[in-house]
């Protein structure tokens, strides 16, 4: 058993202790939005964060996750209101088939929040999601967007 | 198209309830006494002809058969469809019909495979003609209810006016009786020059639910009482299970079952996927792996490159002239060998398929590149006919040809047909998609350019050895041996053809294929044979002592398209005017699905391997382009999939097996590595040619091509990251 918070609500999970937070997100909480694509911290597909900062959920155990603050793509936005980040992905058409974007949009958020106003460099740094569809330079088009409104 | 609906079915055997997950469509009938069937969807709105459904209040459902994937075609299929429809765009969306739903109706939305660039290019015709038909059918039924003659009528967003009288309606109001119409046996379609719709870059339809974490993947299909599999398919591609220590597994949390999958392949079933997986990874498994594990990537190298030997056989693909004896008595030669590996195609999203088996029914839920064939892989791994099997599309995260094939569809019917009454969701780990993948096919490539005395080419050899896809997937497409689709950028002609003139050519194939299965990975051949080309070129250019781009030119008088596009980057790129200061180009060209592409590279090198790509510039000529927002999208994205298997891709064999296992092994290209692409669209209009794929075959040998004006070395073989050359 466990005890995650996701997204503002309290899940008691029966999951091992070991099992990894995207697995335990996904199939045992239901919120399928996290993604995996690698299951090795590798891809960023499965991006949430915690306590605010941006984190590889298949890499953590569900164990160290407890009593923290879990915020997935679903927890994004504040009630009908889209996250800025979402809504920039919208006016620019970003995702391609989009299996990475939940990820992609979850690296970027916990960037804005840390450099509203992140240079070339600073993105060039923080995200290193893959994206196989190649939505690189629309993402970087959208967040400078965000970054000048 | 209502005569095509069978009356022998009624409505409620042909109303397939597709709630669970949403996808597809539910179908109604009605069968008024008199009149032609009315074909409802599953709001009961009326269809107006299989591609449209109007619904009341205006709103407009487009049927689209082929699959989104992530390149736009749905986006840009509804848009066709619209433009003839004369419908508002703000109001429509879109749905899928099922494969079974198609053969219930005579296949009445065509072809529903969706590879080869194809999607929009080869149903332009008949969607169009869809909505065209839909639109007269709308305007005929407020014609006859305003007892006017339909030729005075008009339509435009949705809107019929008739303006003798002023009268106005939207196809809300007369879809009813539109439905009830006999469809006009034949319909014109818009003069091209006369487009709204067409060729303007509107959003895609799909978007939204891609930024909240609401759109359904088949990694996140959920049904009643569904469990979970995880499987290991030997992994020496042709080897067999042995045998299997259940026993050891029993007893771990969640497990249900053990599952053998054919002979090749165990499957854990549990509560949940990480339950089956961490299961899975602890079952003993005895592997019967066959001859095939002594093969290596050193003894499939060496077999290739015996086949570039003139002595052995080969299929001749492109020939002028007497290439052969005008290299022996030419004044000068050149030779060189080039070489491209296996690549996995790696969609973000690894396979997976949910299936449902009872003793009367199959259903499999699924992203995949062809409904049709994976209906085929669903009848044929149950066991069952046809009206008793569906699949229900859903978005696949990423397809790049690999979702074209069946495999996994069919695993998880083998599995499901075990549980009868259960719905299993079969996903393969990120390291079983690398193990089983349908690779991008092994080549190697000698290349003889000849020179008369004032160095012009007079003679070019091009001798190809290596595997066929066709052999392997479509061997009924073989033409007495030969693999057509081998000369995809160098064939005499068609929709891959050769943009230079030789006089004397001799373009070969020795077929040779190892036992890794082969298969559509974006591009297809257009990868290698652009590489071994465009690179060859540069170094024939190098060996006349010429501009790369001034030697192309002047091989390309016969080709006005091929050399249109080339011009067109050249221009972009500056090719006139020196590059900025370290900053070295390279320039290729290739043709594939049907259009002609372009590419320019500017790139600047550090310590002789740190590769930095300022700039590419790439220029496509497919005819008409539908939504350039989109086509500029797939350009930048195929540079990014060319791009990364250039630098960091490469399958290597051991063993037997493939030894590249995750993301770790088998890298992809970051945003901090990817250079700014600027397309220019140079559409000529008069044909249809491909978008998803064609800009991919420039990517890799423009950038090798620049790399040589930077370093004076030639890189003949691929990936880089073997050469110790990496992005900066
Ligand atoms: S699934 Fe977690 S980083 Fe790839
Ligand atoms: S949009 Fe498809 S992987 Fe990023």
């Amino acid at each position: 058993m466990a005890n995650l918070t996701i997204n503002g609500k309290t899940f008691t999970l029966d999951v091992e202790p070991d099992t990894p937070l995207l697995w335990a997100i996904r199939e045992n909480a239901g919120l399928t939005g996290t993604k995996y694509g690698c299951g090795i911290a590798q891809c960023g597909a499965c991006t949430i964060h915690i306590d605010g900062v941006a984190t590889r959920s298949c890499g953590v155990s569900v164990s160290e996750a407890a009593g923290k603050k879990i915020t997935t793509i679903e927890g994004l936005a504040s009630g009908n209101a889209l996250h800025k980040v979402q809504e920039a992905w919208i006016a620019q058409d970003v995702p391609q088939c989009g299996y990475c974007q939940s990820g992609m949009i979850m690296a970027v958020a916990a960037l804005l929040t840390e450099k509203p106003k992140p240079t070339d460099a600073d993105i060039d740094e923080a995200i290193t999601n893959i994206c196989r569809c190649g939505t690189f330079q629309q993402v970087r088009e959208a967040i400078h967007t965000i970054a000048s409104a | 198209m209502n005569k095509h609906v069978s009356p022998r079915l009624n409505r409620r055997a042909f109303v397939i309830g597709t709630a669970a997950v949403g996808a597809g469509l539910a179908i109604g009938l009605d069968l008024p006494f008199g009149g032609p069937a009315v074909v409802r969807a599953a709001d009961g709105s009326p269809e107006i002809g299989a591609w449209v459904v109007v619904r009341p209040d205006d709103t407009i459902v487009i049927r689209i058969a082929r699959s989104e994937m992530g390149q736009g075609s749905l986006t840009g299929l509804a848009q066709l469809v619209a433009e003839e429809l004369e419908c508002d765009w703000s109001k429509v969306s879109t749905e899928y019909p099922t494969p079974g739903q198609s053969v219930a109706r005579k296949r009445v939305w065509g072809d529903f495979s969706t590879g080869g660039s194809r999607g929009i290019r080869s149903s332009q015709d008949y969607v169009r003609k869809g909505g065209a038909t839909a639109r007269v059918m709308l305007i005929q039924a407020a014609a006859e209810a305003w007892k006017v003659p339909a030729s005075e009528c008009t339509a435009t967003n949705s809107v019929i006016t008739h303006a003798p009288s002023g009268k106005t309606t939207t196809y809300g109001k007369v879809a009813e009786a539109a439905a009830k119409l006999t469809p006009p046996a034949d319909v014109k379609l818009k003069d091209p020059k006369d487009w709204k719709l067409i060729g303007k870059g509107v959003k895609r339809l799909d978007t939204a639910d891609k930024t909240t974490g609401a759109m359904i993947y088949g990694i996140d299909v959920k049904l009643p009482s569904m469990l979970n599999a995880a499987i290991k398919d030997c992994p020496v591609f042709g080897g067999k299970v042995k045998s299997f220590d259940e026993a050891k597994i029993a007893g771990m949390k969640g497990v249900k079952k053990v599952v053998k999958v054919g002979d090749t392949a165990v499957a854990v079933v549990a509560d949940t996927w990480w339950q089956a997986k961490t299961a899975l990874e602890a079952l003993p498994i005895v592997w019967d792996e066959g001859d095939n594990a002594k093969v290596s990537s050193e003894s499939i190298a060496k077999w290739l490159s015996e086949g570039l030997d003139d002595a052995q056989p080969a299929y001749v693909g492109n020939k002028n002239g007497d290439a052969k004896a005008a290299i022996a008595a030419a004044a000068k030669k050149i030779e060189a060998v080039y070489s491209y590996p296996y690549q996995n195609h790696a969609t973000m999203e690894p396979m997976n398929a949910t299936a449902l088996y009872t003793a009367d029914k199959c259903e499999v839920w699924c992203g995949t590149q062809n409904g049709e064939a994976a209906f085929a892989a669903t009848l044929e791994a149950s066991g069952l006919p046809a009206e008793k099997c569906d699949v229900h599309k859903v978005m696949p995260g990423g397809g790049f040809g690999r979702r074209g094939q069946t495999d996994y569809v069919r695993q998880a019917v083998m599995i499901a047909k075990q549980m009868p009454g259960t719905p299993i969701k079969l996903l393969w780990s990120r390291e079983e998609d690398m193990a089983h993948g349908r690779y991008h096919p092994i080549t190697q490539c000698k290349m003889t350019g000849a020179f008369d005395a004032n160095n012009n080419l007079v003679a070019l050899h091009y001798r190809l050895s290596g595997q066929s896809i066709l052999f392997s997937l479509r061997p009924e497409a073989l033409q007495n041996g030969m693999d057509p689709a081998a000369f995809q950028g160098v064939a005499q002609t068609g929709e891959a053809a050769f943009g230079y003139s030789v006089p004397n050519l001799l373009i070969e194939h020795a077929m040779r294929n190892p036992h890794v299965p082969p298969g559509f990975w974006r591009g297809v051949n257009v990868n290698h044979n652009a590489i071994y080309m465009e690179c060859f070129m540069d170094e024939l250019a190098q060996a006349a002592g010429q501009d790369p781009l001034e030697f192309r030119r002047k091989l390309m008088g016969n080709h006005p398209k091929h050399l249109a596009v080339l011009n067109a980057v050249a221009e972009k790129i500056g090719w006139s005017t020196p590059a900025p200061q370290g900053v070295y180009r390279g320039i290729a060209q290739v043709m594939g699905y049907g259009s002609y592409v372009a590419g320019a590279a500017e790139i600047s090198v550090t310590d002789g391997n740190k590769i930095k790509v300022h700039r590419i510039v790439a220029s496509t000529d497919p005819g008409y382009i539908v939504n350039p927002a989109q086509v500029e999208r797939q350009i930048a994205g195929s540079f990014v999939y060319g791009l990364s298997a250039l630098f960091y891709g490469g399958c290597t064999v051991k063993d037997g097996k493939i030894e590249q296992t995750n993301f770790d092994t088998y890298n992809s290209m970051r945003i901090n590595e990817m250079p700014k692409v600027e397309s220019v669209m140079v559409p000529s209009g008069g044909f249809w040619g491909g978008v998803g794929e064609p800009t991919i075959g420039v990517a890799a040998p423009a950038v090798l091509n620049a790399y040589f004006a930077a370093t004076g070395k030639r890189i003949r073989s691929v990936p880089l990251r073997d050469q110790n050359i990496t992005f900066a």
